[in-house]
């Protein structure tokens, strides 16, 4: 530790204000205080702390994410070798899976640190420990195959546009990660939907009746195709209990999606984790699952198609829900502030959510949509929260 | 009538080394000081200058504004020096004692027939009327305003703070009295809440007042949740706050027109050789007193308890109103990956440690901040530490950026910075939230007056 400590000593008047790497400096700061939480006591107001800090509070959404994330590596890896009809091990499916996954992530970071510590350095502030987690939640959400410069682009623009233009950490009006997704979503969408991506099926030939295409994609086509067609029932089929997308495969995550988001057991298991440890909202997450469920379920009593007639714990299950739920629409930044805007605004992220996958199937990921809608009116359901305390405060003065 | 609230929004800090029921020896020194930082709000105007001879009770500064809201020596002797700072603004008031003090006399009081100008002429002139703070503003109260309520806080729930019935053992004439006279300064209600849970002082049961019992969680034993709870402050409104461990100090003014603020302070904190109560006149020097008393090694010395009190040095004063001393080790040392590691010693209020499996373990804890000041990011997390009908983050947010009007709305007349201390413990993003509340108060303040 004291070698530790003695690298960063000396390398310190390199980057200090007159240093010749000043621009290193938060980098620097950010690494330091990143080993060595600092010496620093307080001088103002109460003189003992609590130990929660903000590494503390995003470190434990990482841990949250963990099991969705080994679990997106290894699906890479069994979806692939199934593809082109190929026997695979767990250990080779998760190598596979690792070696295209790391590079997503290692891009991410660089791209979204780097717009980062610039932006410090600029207006002379620490790092904020923000990015830590959009960093892994941006991989997590693109398609395996997405082409790595696409990523930095997206990252930059979501870091830039979504982040730093408000001011940066806690001055953000939307989340960046989800800001990331729709502009590649927006900009390259032949790389972001269609059958195409989701697989990466390089080096083997492609086995028969292999399609690539996920849940989301399929149950599209049913649309306008009204009920009980003859056509869908080959679609249909792939969501009864022994097709591809059957309950079991959507809540267990062995079908094709965006990397982290298809396992709805393992992003349960995390919203737990972040439940328990009192890091994610509980409140958020309930009312938002409740959202999806009542709109799913009023289709599914009003169905004039098959994807609206889905089950509806069934259609809660595919796509970026539960993902979204869990990782995206806690963002406390982004999100409604008071507890009561909380219930309003997951209730509806996760209604909207479901109605605009259903209703448009050219935006098959509804949920990110919906959730960047709610990020922008998260502002106006907190006003009027408030509003309804300063009317009680004047009332309490005209009665007094 | 009773009233009775459970607080149950707050947190209970438990630290080691409270104080243990026994009594240290009375500590007295030559030096007395009086500091005119103690006193928020105050633009201070000297009454006295070195040299001059002082009995206890004489004014020694007032408020350049409001004449009538004075500081007086708790002690007789010579001023010594007047110290001051940059501006030549004053930092304290030196008092060499006299070995045995002489009081200036005020006149007694006889309070069956006082009415409240002799009422409030007694408490501005005697010193007394400093022991009171009136909100808003948290600032000390003027006698020529009269408060809509009083509200006398006989619940120490802070931490380490000390047992309210030994501290008041043995001032039941004083605080009868004391209680009496506040009654005569509004012509609404004296409140005085108590903890259930306690011993407690038969005298606050005083026909004159109204008693309120407030149990659960602190900050049941700040006045402002209380007030909160009884009788929200309005705009407009003005309200007087009074800690019960300050009554006797009233009470001897009322029946013997002397001014002797003379205190049983507790001795707490894991720093300290011997806990304890010791008997002590505000404004003692302490630095004979901490150099026998604190152990070995670099201590944090605070006036007060460690939510809100005021840091003091080795060989600093105790400051003005406080009735406890916590000494704590100092935080200056850096932890290796602090925020990564399981953290199961760790103190939290929070569940990503995992200190909350022990809920009953008393920390040593020291004053390192763990980790920098950030944004706000995490929401919802003030809510849980004041048990207020207020939106602590919006009513931050309009301080800072200075929104006369938005803090008005969300209820900046209701609190004072201490209300806010808890959440600034927990805070992640460590943001100064006392700091801001006071600037936001001086802020309003300037723009009313």
């Amino acid at each position: 530790m004291k070698f530790v400590q003695n690298i960063f000593d000396q390398t310190r008047p390199l980057v200090e204000k007159d240093g010749k790497r000043n621009i290193l400096y938060p980098l620097h700061n950010a690494l330091e205080t990143m080993a060595f939480v600092p010496d620093h006591t307080a001088h103002s107001g109460a003189h003992v702390r609590d130990a929660i800090d903000l590494k503390r509070t995003m470190v434990t959404v990482i841990f949250a994410m963990v099991p969705a994330l080994l679990f997106g590596m290894w699906n890479i890896g069994r979806l692939h070798y199934g593809a082109i009809g190929m026997e695979s091990t767990l250990l080779e499916n998760f190598l596979f899976g690792t070696l295209k996954l790391l590079p997503l992530i290692i891009v991410t970071y660089a791209a979204g640190l780097g717009v980062e510590i610039f932006f410090s350095w600029k207006r002379n502030h620490p790092v904020n420990e923000g990015f830590l987690v959009s960093g892994l939640l941006i991989p997590l959400i693109m398609p395996v195959d997405i082409p790595l410069w696409m990523v930095a682009a997206s990252t930059i623009f979501a870091v830039l546009i979504g982040k730093e233009v408000f001011g940066g950490t806690g001055m953000n009006l939307l989340n960046p990660a989800l800001t990331a997704r729709a502009f590649a979503f927006f900009a390259y969408p032949t790389w972001m939907s269609g059958d195409q991506v989701w697989v990466n099926t390089s080096g083997g030939d492609i086995v028969d009746g292999y399609s690539g295409a996920t849940a989301m994609g399929d149950l599209a086509t049913t649309v306008g195709q009204g009920m009980g067609n003859p056509a869908m029932e080959s679609v249909v089929a792939q969501f009864g209990p022994e097709g591809t997308y059957s309950l079991m495969n959507a809540f267990l995550g062995l079908i094709p999606g965006s990397i982290g988001e298809t396992s709805a057991l393992l992003i349960l298991l995390g919203g737990l984790f972040l439940i328990f440890k009192g890091v994610g909202s509980w409140r958020i997450m309930l009312s938002f699952f409740i959202g999806g469920l009542v709109m799913a379920g009023i289709f599914n009593a009003f169905a004039v198609n098959e994807f609206m007639a889905l089950n509806p714990i069934h259609q809660l299950m595919l796509g970026g829900f539960m993902f979204g739920m869990v990782f995206m629409a806690t963002d406390p930044v982004s999100a409604a502030q008071t507890e009561t805007g909380k219930y309003i605004y997951g209730f509806l992220a996760g209604f909207f959510g479901i109605m605009i996958r259903v209703f448009n199937p050219a935006y098959p990921e509804g949920i990110m949509l919906a959730i960047l809608f709610m990020n922008v009116m998260a502002p106006l359901i907190d006003h009027y929260v408030v509003e309804a305390n300063i009317k009680r405060r004047a009332k309490r003065l005209a009665n007094a | 009538m009773s009233q009775s609230f459970k607080i149950r929004k707050g947190y209970d800090i438990k630290l080691v080394g409270a104080a243990a029921q026994t009594d240290l020896d009375a500590v007295s020194a030559q030096t007395y000081a009086v500091s005119p930082l103690d006193f928020p709000g105050i633009t201070p105007k000297l009454a006295v200058k070195a040299g001059a001879q002082v009995k206890a009770g004489d004014t020694l500064f007032f408020d350049k504004d409001r004449p009538e809201v004075k500081i007086c020596a708790p002690v007789s002797g010579e001023i010594a020096e007047v110290k001051r700072g940059a501006k030549r603004k004053i930092l304290a008031v030196i008092i060499l004692a006299d070995s045995k003090i002489k009081y200036a006399s005020h006149g007694k009081l006889d309070l069956d027939k006082a009415d409240r100008a002799s009422v409030a002429e007694l408490f501005s002139n005697s010193g007394i009327g400093a022991l009171i703070t009136s909100r808003p503003y948290g600032v000390v109260a003027s006698m020529s305003e009269e408060p809509r309520d009083i509200f006398v806080n006989a619940v120490q729930s802070g931490p380490l703070a000390g047992n309210l019935a030994y501290q008041l053992d043995g001032k039941d004439s004083e605080i009868t009295a004391a209680l009496k006279a506040l009654d005569k300064l509004t012509s609404g209600k004296v409140y005085v809440s108590q903890g259930g849970d306690e011993k407690g002082v038969p005298s606050l049961n005083d026909s004159s007042v109204v008693n309120v019992t407030f149990t659960g969680k602190h900050p049941k034993g700040m006045v402002g949740t209380q007030i909160a709870q009884i009788s929200p402050i309005n705009k407009g409104d003005i309200v007087w706050t009074v800690n019960a461990v300050d009554l006797p100090v009233i009470g001897r003014a009322v029946l013997k027109g002397e001014y002797a603020p003379e205190y049983k302070v507790a001795v707490t904190g894991s720093m300290v050789k011997n806990t304890g109560y010791a008997t002590m006149i505000q404004g003692v020097s302490l630095s004979s007193f901490n150099a026998s008393n604190m152990k070995a090694g670099n201590a944090r010395i605070i006036a007060g308890d460690v939510l809100s009190g005021t840091q003091i040095e080795a060989d600093g004063y105790l400051s003005f109103g406080k009735s406890q001393i916590t000494a704590i080790p100092e935080g200056n040392q850096t932890e290796f990956f602090g925020w990564v590691l399981p953290g199961f010693g760790k103190f939290s209020t929070n569940r990503a440690f995992w200190g909350w499996l022990f809920p009953n373990r008393k920390y040593d804890l020291d004053t390192n901040m763990h980790g920098e000041e950030r944004a706000f990011v995490v929401t919802g997390e003030y809510d849980k530490f004041i048990p207020m009908d207020i939106f602590p983050q919006h009513l931050l947010r309009a301080v800072m950026i200075g929104d006369i009007e938005k803090m008005e709305q969300l209820g900046i007349y209701e609190i004072v910075p201490e209300d806010f201390a808890l959440a600034e413990v927990a805070c992640t993003s460590k943001l100064p939230l006392q700091q801001i509340v006071r600037d936001g108060l001086n802020d309003l303040r300037k723009e009313m007056m």
